[in-house]
């Protein structure tokens, strides 16, 4: 990051900001800050230097986000300004309801779950949580959820299918904890019961991928009626990191291992996994989060209109030949830009 | 040295052989006669899906269901070998297409629909048509409401189909949700080792869940949890014993017995009209499987095509197992460790 430390106008750069910003993405913020400057000069009218400063800056993004590699989007899924759990629900919500505990254990701040509103629909939100400053993430281990983080959402799905209401869960994690305590108090079972739950949940179930689908950590809230992820999201049966360490025996591999997960959106839209891909602001949701969060709601909003219409029966029929059909009859994709990464 | 690796599993050849665990030499026909299990230590020697498969169902009586189906490489997942090179590779040493065979048979008498994994296939990891072979063979099940028994080891969902291989624990479990409805018996047996996203799904559903002894099974592997906590594992941790103390596995049953435990278990499941009825020598034709199975309200059908067709239709795609390409060339102790990467976390 060295060269990055040094601001072409001021010479300067907050630690924050040198924290967060992205390789591919300093030449973006050196604009940014530039015409953040020009903004903040009081009482003088610098349109005529703006504007065509703003139209270099949105030519810049639209060029840099439209050709990220997979690897890069793992890194905008993991940004730390990238909208997580609350700020969804603090944007989209209102009335929020949060409810604790999994009745057996514990509690579990990995995996957040609460009644809300979002729009007309009254829902059960689950979704997991992983903090922003280091005190929050370290209750919330970093959005990585023991077993009775699962069994919490499993409590309160029960508890959204006895009353009716729709369930929509935001997924988020790196993956469920690899410990001796989540071992011993059973993470395989309590995953493989939600999976198994959730697939005959007699509400409707949507569920997005917001930022980490880290396997089946994810996919323990990732049953449902339809899948949306959005658009620089990841979703992998693997981290990149786990999968260069095992294939080539060097973590530091993760970005051809990236390449070759194929775990981007637009990869996992053609192979099925998810049904709809939300497109995030320009610059990824990191940029304009409210953007993002007001985007999603909408998202939201008409899936849940139409999977509440729907039969009842109709719609587990359809559930169940979505989750029946998965991996059958798909075309073989092209192969991954970049071609195929070197020998090790 | 760390308990949670065995030096050697692979069944050696020769006229006689030395025990992988106690190191004992002991006369190879006789370490068969005994299941591959150590006359000595009790060890158990992992087998083939075809072996484990073979130990339990009444002689002849197998008929493989979904064996066409083979995997693809959809993804063109390209490591230090292609993946499509990888699974001739594996095809040719086993003997199998996948790491998982499956079908109708007689447990004793009673019909049942068995599958049972192959660690040697590229870690028994799960693709597409691991998931989908176990899907046909669970929904055969229900439709003539028979019970399915899944021996399962695998080291997880396969990475060479990416999330595909993920959705499997989904597709899976759909189906196991249906048997659990209409309530038709399901009995995991796990062998050793057993984890990631195959412990995560199907094998953890079962409505009775036995183990053969001193099994690995877990969701990670101990490789990525002491990673992860920078702590050395506590001894036998994660081994089936463990697994029974924490509450999560019903029985450790040993391979010479397992037949006939399984036999009694589901003599306490399936409704004593069944079993008092059931012709020994065939199966029955469904509707007296539907009568057999008494009070019991119909099941929702799937869709009946909708097996068959898939059966017959295009295969899958086809995940790639973690087991390393040159897998054969290191040691067991590698190799262990690796499968138990093969996991989805």
């Amino acid at each position: 990051m060295a060269d990055a430390s040094k601001s072409p106008t001021t010479g300067k750069r907050s630690p924050v900001e040198m924290a967060t910003c992205l390789p591919f993405e300093r030449t973006i913020l050196a604009l940014e800050r530039k015409i953040e400057e020009l903004k903040s000069i009081p009482d003088v009218d610098l349109n005529g230097e703006l504007q065509p400063l703003e139209h270099r800056r949105d030519r810049l993004l639209a060029e840099v986000f439209g050709k990220l590699t997979a690897w890069q989007k793992v890194q905008v899924a993991r940004h730390p300004h990238r909208p997580q759990f609350s700020e969804y629900v603090a944007g989209m919500c209102e009335d929020w309801v949060e409810l604790h505990g999994d009745r057996l254990f514990g509690e579990d701040r990995a995996m957040c779950t609460g009644l809300a509103r979002i729009g007309d629909h009254r829902v059960l939100i689950v979704g997991h949580r992983k903090g922003r400053e280091t005190r929050e993430k370290l209750a919330c281990n970093f959005g990585c959820a023991h077993p009775e983080g699962y069994r919490k959402a499993l409590a309160k799905m029960r508890l959204a299918e006895r009353f009716g209401l729709p369930i929509v869960t935001l997924i988020n994690t790196p993956g469920a904890y690899p410990g001796i305590g989540a071992e011993e108090r059973g993470q395989a079972w309590a995953i493989a019961e939600n999976i198994l739950a959730m697939s005959t949940l007699q509400v409707p179930v949507l569920c997005i991928v917001i930022g980490e689908g880290g396997s089946g950590g994810a996919l323990g809230i990732g049953v449902g009626d339809r899948v949306l992820m959005l658009e620089y999201a990841y979703y992998s049966v693997i981290s990149p990191e786990g999968c260069a360490s095992i294939l080539w025996k060097d973590g530091s591999r993760a970005e051809d291992a990236a390449r070759a997960l194929r775990l981007t959106s637009d990869d996992l839209l053609k192979l099925g996994v998810v049904d709809e891909v939300v497109p995030e602001p320009l610059g990824g949701a990191h940029r304009s989060p409210d953007a993002m969060v007001e985007a999603l709601k909408g998202a939201i909003i008409t899936h849940l209109d139409e999977l509440s219409a729907m039969d009842p029966d109709e719609r587990l029929e359809k559930r169940y030949a979505r989750l029946r059909s998965l991996g059958n009859g798909i075309e073989p994709l092209d192969p991954p830009e970049g071609g195929e990464p070197s020998p090790a | 040295m760390t308990p949670f690796f065995r030096k050697k599993k692979d069944i050696p050849l020769g006229l006689w052989m030395k025990c992988p665990d106690c190191s004992k030499m002991v006369f190879t026909k006789t370490f068969e006669q005994n299941q591959n299990v150590c006359p000595e230590c009790g060890f158990h020697i992992r087998l083939t899906a075809e072996h484990r498969i073979q130990l339990l169902v009444d002689e002849g009586s197998f008929e493989e269901l979904a064996s066409d189906l083979e995997p693809r490489d959809v993804l063109h997942f390209n490591d230090r070998e292609s993946y499509e090179a990888k699974l001739k590779r594996n095809q040719a040493k086993s003997g199998s297409t996948e790491a998982v065979r499956g079908g109708r048979a007689l447990l004793d008498g009673r019909p049942v629909n068995i599958c049972a994994m192959d660690f040697g296939f590229m870690g028994g990891s799960m693709g597409v048509v691991v998931g989908e072979r176990i899907a046909i063979v669970a929904e055969d099940a229900l439709e003539r409401r028979v019970p399915l028994v899944v021996i399962a080891t695998s080291g997880g969902a396969r990475m060479h189909e990416g999330a595909l291989s993920l959705m499997q624990m989904a597709k899976t479990s759909a189906v196991i949700a249906k048997l659990r409805e209409a309530h038709v018996p399901y009995i995991t047996v796990l062998a050793d080792p057993c984890t990631g996203g195959v412990s995560a799904s199907f094998a953890a559903q079962g409505d009775v869940t036995l183990a053969e002894p001193g099994a690995l099974i877990g969701f990670a592997g101990p490789r990525v949890i002491q990673g992860t906590i920078k702590r050395t594992l506590p001894e036998g941790f994660q081994r089936s014993e463990f697994l029974v103390d924490k509450g999560y596995v019903d029985r450790i049953v040993p391979r010479k017995k397992l037949k006939e435990e399984i036999a009694t278990i589901l003599d306490y499941l399936l409704p004593r009209e069944v079993i008092e009825e059931t012709p020994p020598e065939e199966t029955p034709p469904e509707e007296t499987a539907t009568e057999r199975v008494g009070g019991e309200p119909a099941p929702e059908e799937p869709a009946s095509e909708e097996p068959a067709s898939q059966a017959t239709g295009e295969a899958v795609i086809t995940p790639a197992a973690k087991t390393d390409a040159d897998g054969e060339s290191k040691n067991d102790v590698a190799k262990e460790d690796q499968a138990n990467d093969v996991r989805s976390t």
